[in-house]
């Protein structure tokens, strides 16, 4: 009896998150779908001008698109080298005591808040990006892809190396063992092997970078023009959301717009999950492990 | 040094961290034979086939004293490259270890690794070390396969196969049988008999029935120390020590 009663309150608690995800969506789905009663779905997605409060308003997200895909492709090219960098070098060069200390230390840069590496961009960055490349404001897709990136380091960090360390030692040794040097092992063998895994953080990185909200909110500049380059102020569409949705009136043709482009960034960061883990699917039994 | 001798290990000790795993060992191991350490498990006879192609570098904290002879030439001497004595005294462990990728590039790895590029020559390599190793009939047409597609006894000859490629002089098994049902070791035993006509051969093995069928010398270890080396038909029929004869009647172990 009793133990019948822990497994229905565990069973209830386990079912809660899914309740909540299936929740989201159809609000998502249900608060997104008038706006395409007004503008068809091409135009919307492809369309230029983002000019929600116009007395004749646009709702063309490309300029929001585009500077996401900047913002998260810059972010990309930071966090990246460092965080495959570092998790090569912990995983190879740190001896155990230097690991240690680090790998919690990288771990700890997930922890601070995003709000506070908004501040630092805003602080720090900004007026030296402005000096540097003699621009009219530092708030720009390059200031955002920065912080995004160092924020991202830890995910890929952390996962690349999870991801080397399921390389089964014997691969190492059997390396070894033919005449390999340790260079060779590592690039022939490791690396290969823990390949897929490596691109798994890649992607969980990439996706930590495109749903980051409040950073890019302050450092990326708000402007909702197609960016073309770097160095010019975008507005990516985690950023649009939080500052209009506050100004839309609910039930608005620019409120359906805004969670329309929820509904966009959801599907994006679910597939790059769902990718994610098929890879790292794959991986666990290209090495053998359990599927 | 004898002409006869492949392999010699002078007073050797070998700690890990500060527990000492090898007490003075000295033993010779003979060109052409297959030489059999047996012993009960944290015996220190895995510990000692390691020293032998200096695999024991891997693990951190460690220290060695005493020497080891390969051809007469210290291995662990600092002008010695680690890389070249496993070259020569090539390894096959416990579980076997085919790397993920295919038949094909599992053996060439050795050989391409070694700063051969000649595509030919790799060919030719890979088929005769897997003719060597009794293999090549099984997987001639699928050499493009993973080699993870292959059974436990297939992988192992692979591995074996993997260390003959680079013309290893020397092979070391780990127990290589732990993990193989009675079929694929019978087979690789018998692949042990035919290859030491070429090759030195040294075998871990929990095994006592395994060392007596295959070895022509058996050495037995207990807590570090080597107690008794000599023939395996001696050792087996008449052990001069009397811990030799408890192990091997067992008593213990």
């Amino acid at each position: 009896m009793k133990e019948k009663l822990y497994k229905w309150i565990f069973t209830v608690l386990a079912f809660t998150s899914l309740i909540f995800l299936i929740g989201i969506v159809i609000v998502l789905f249900k608060e997104a779908l008038p706006i395409f009663q007004k503008v068809k779905l091409l135009e919307f997605i492809l369309g230029k001008a983002w000019y929600p409060t116009y007395s004749t308003p646009e709702f063309g997200i490309l300029p929001l698109i585009l500077a996401s895909i900047w913002v998260t492709f810059g972010a990309i090219l930071v966090c990246v080298p460092l965080g495959v960098g570092s998790a090569l070098y912990l995983h190879e060069l740190a001896g155990y005591k230097q690991r240690a200390i680090l790998k919690p230390l990288i771990e700890l840069l997930a922890s601070i808040p995003s709000v506070v590496y908004g501040f630092f961009g805003m602080v720090i960055l900004t007026p030296l990006l402005q000096i540097l490349f003699h621009l009219p404001t530092g708030l720009t897709a390059l200031n955002a892809s920065l912080v995004l990136g160092v924020m991202a380091i830890p995910t890929v960090c952390s996962f690349a190396d999870d991801a080397l360390n399921y390389v089964p030692k014997s691969f190492r040794e059997a390396s070894f063992a033919v005449g390999a040097n340790r260079w060779q092992t590592l690039t022939q063998v490791v690396i290969p092997a823990a390949g897929s895994g490596i691109s798994t953080a890649i992607i969980l990185g990439m996706s930590r970078a495109i749903g980051e909200t409040m950073t890019v909110l302050m450092v990326a500049g708000g402007a909702a023009v197609i960016p073309h380059s770097f160095l010019e102020p975008v507005r990516p569409m985690t950023a649009a959301i939080a500052a209009e949705m506050g100004e839309a009136p609910m039930g608005g043709l620019h409120y359906h717009a805004l969670f329309a482009i929820a509904l966009i960034l959801f599907l994006t960061t679910f597939v790059f999950n769902i990718i994610a883990e098929i890879i790292s699917r794959r991986f666990r039994i290209k090495l053998g492990l359990s599927g | 040094m004898d002409s006869g001798i492949k392999i010699k290990s002078e007073n050797v000790d070998f700690f890990y961290g500060k527990t000492q795993a090898l007490k003075n060992i000295n033993l010779d191991i003979y060109k052409n034979q297959v030489t059999a350490i047996i012993g009960p498990s944290g015996c220190g006879k895995s510990t000692f086939i390691r020293l032998l192609n200096r695999m024991n570098e891997l693990v951190p904290n460690t220290a060695l004293s005493g020497k080891i002879y390969l051809d007469g030439m210290d291995i662990f001497d600092p002008f010695v490259d680690a890389v070249e004595i496993r070259r020569q005294v090539g390894m096959v462990f416990q579980k076997p270890n085919p790397f993920p990728k295919s038949i094909f590039d599992n053996i060439s790895y050795g050989l391409k690794v070694n700063g051969i590029k000649d595509r030919s020559f790799i060919e030719e390599k890979v088929e005769w070390s897997l003719k060597k190793a009794a293999l090549w009939l099984e997987v001639k047409d699928r050499l493009c396969d993973s080699a993870l597609k292959l059974s436990g006894g297939q992988q192992q000859r692979l591995c074996i196969a993997r260390s003959l490629a680079v013309e290893s002089k020397v092979i070391l098994f780990d127990e290589p049988c732990a993990s193989l049902d009675p079929i694929s070791t019978a087979k690789i035993e018998e692949l042990i008999t035919e290859l030491k006509k070429e090759y030195t051969i040294v075998i871990v093995t929990h095994n006592m029935q395994q060392a007596a069928r295959v070895s022509d010398y058996t050495a037995f270890f207990l807590m570090g120390e080597l107690i008794e080396f000599g023939k395996t038909q001696d050792i087996f029929t008449k052990p001069k020590d009397p811990k030799t004869e408890a192990y091997i009647t067992g008593r213990f172990g």
